[in-house]
């Protein structure tokens, strides 16, 4: 089975609250091409999806970056060639855009984040089952 | 009173967790952020919390309502949660192994461990930020009616409460008790009964009333 389908609808169980309108809207829920439900809330087929786009979310609201910037960040990725064409890249994309404003803003550098990125790699595969995964588990940090 | 179960396979040394390329870059990235004071992780889980129902297939919610309608299929998702899942088409990123444990009259059960990254999330859905906090992990073990409460489940005394925790190579599915008044409800009908708090035992399926 394919984790890119669409997530089912369910209504929202548990302790009965409802949260989906807890914060204002962002400007960033117009991004181009963002996958949606019916109801127009954003829709994410893996956990990391849905941190990307909440970090994304906060920094546009800091002021790190403004709209255009990171609309321009993302249309980059998105219309380069070699997408995938059922479009289940579309994170994959914002990602690589998410990054790019990181470090063309001098906040880290590529090097800095690809060591991090690999930091995290070897701590995930060193933190054993029912630990939580902290980056201080990577063997050569 | 109140039992706690670790599943087969205690003796795993291999790597129990593993993170892809894209969940590493996006750690680092908050790690970076967090450093410089720019995000705080807090901010991000309750934004992250706003959408938790939005993320992933949530077909676990489908194999109940299955199981539900369908004999037959409850009783091999009994006996084989693994495959029967896989037979509606769900298969577990690490191809992991499943077990449905189904709550009785007298019997409720409770999923704990979301600690790493062994959380069958495809099944179940996202874990609520609360669950993977470890205070939660350890007080489900040893007052798992009291944390019950807590979140409104209010279960009698005479009910068992059995804890389950999983293990890098099983993950458990509860099945919760069908609803009354849904005799006449279609599979998709009964799906929409199921919440991902019904499926880690925190809750109980909606009644149809709930639903509406």
């Amino acid at each position: 089975m394919s984790t890119r389908e669409p997530v089912s609808q369910l209504s929202e169980g548990g302790r009965g609250r409802k949260r989906a309108t807890a914060f204002p809207p962002s400007p960033l829920l117009a991004s181009a091409e963002l996958p949606k439900s019916a109801e127009g809330d954003p829709v994410f087929a893996e956990p990391w999806q849905a941190t990307a786009f909440a970090m994304t979310v906060r920094l546009h609201e800091q002021g790190v970056f403004s709209w255009s910037e990171w609309a321009e960040a993302l249309s980059a990725e998105l219309y380069k060639p070699g997408r995938r064409a059922d479009a289940s890249d579309y994170y994959d994309c914002w990602v690589v855009a998410l990054s790019r404003l990181v470090t063309g803003l001098s906040i880290a550098s590529g090097p800095e984040l690809d060591a991090l990125t690999r930091s995290w790699q070897r701590a995930a595969e060193a933190t054993p089952h029912g630990k939580p995964i902290v980056i201080e588990n990577d063997p050569l940090r | 009173m109140s039992e706690h179960h670790h599943g087969h396979g205690h003796d795993h040394h291999h790597h129990d967790n593993h993170f892809t390329d894209m969940e590493a870059r996006v750690k680092a990235l908050e790690t970076v952020l967090t450093e410089k004071g720019l995000i705080d992780p807090a901010a991000i889980d309750a934004i992250v919390e706003t959408y938790e129902t939005k993320v992933g297939p949530r077909n676990g919610a489908r194999v109940v309502a299955k199981a539900w309608g369908d004999p037959e299929f409850a009783a091999w998702l009994k006996r084989d949660a693994t495959a029967a899942i896989a037979s509606l088409g769900f298969t577990g990123r690490q191809g992991e192994h499943m077990r449905a444990v189904f709550n009785t009259p007298d019997t409720h059960n409770l999923v704990v461990c979301t600690l790493c990254s062994c959380y069958p999330w495809a099944v179940l859905g996202l874990p609520p930020v609360w669950y993977k906090a470890p205070p939660y992990r350890s007080r489900a073990v040893i007052d798992p009616r009291g944390v019950l409460a807590e979140f409104g489940l209010e279960l009698s005394a005479e009910k068992k409460i059995r804890v389950w925790d999983s293990t890098a190579e099983l993950r458990y599915l509860v099945v919760p008790e069908r609803p009354d008044g849904t005799e006449d409800f279609s599979e998709e009908q009964l799906a929409e009964l199921v919440t991902r708090d019904s499926m880690i035992g925190t809750g109980l399926a909606l009644s149809p009333e709930a639903a509406r």
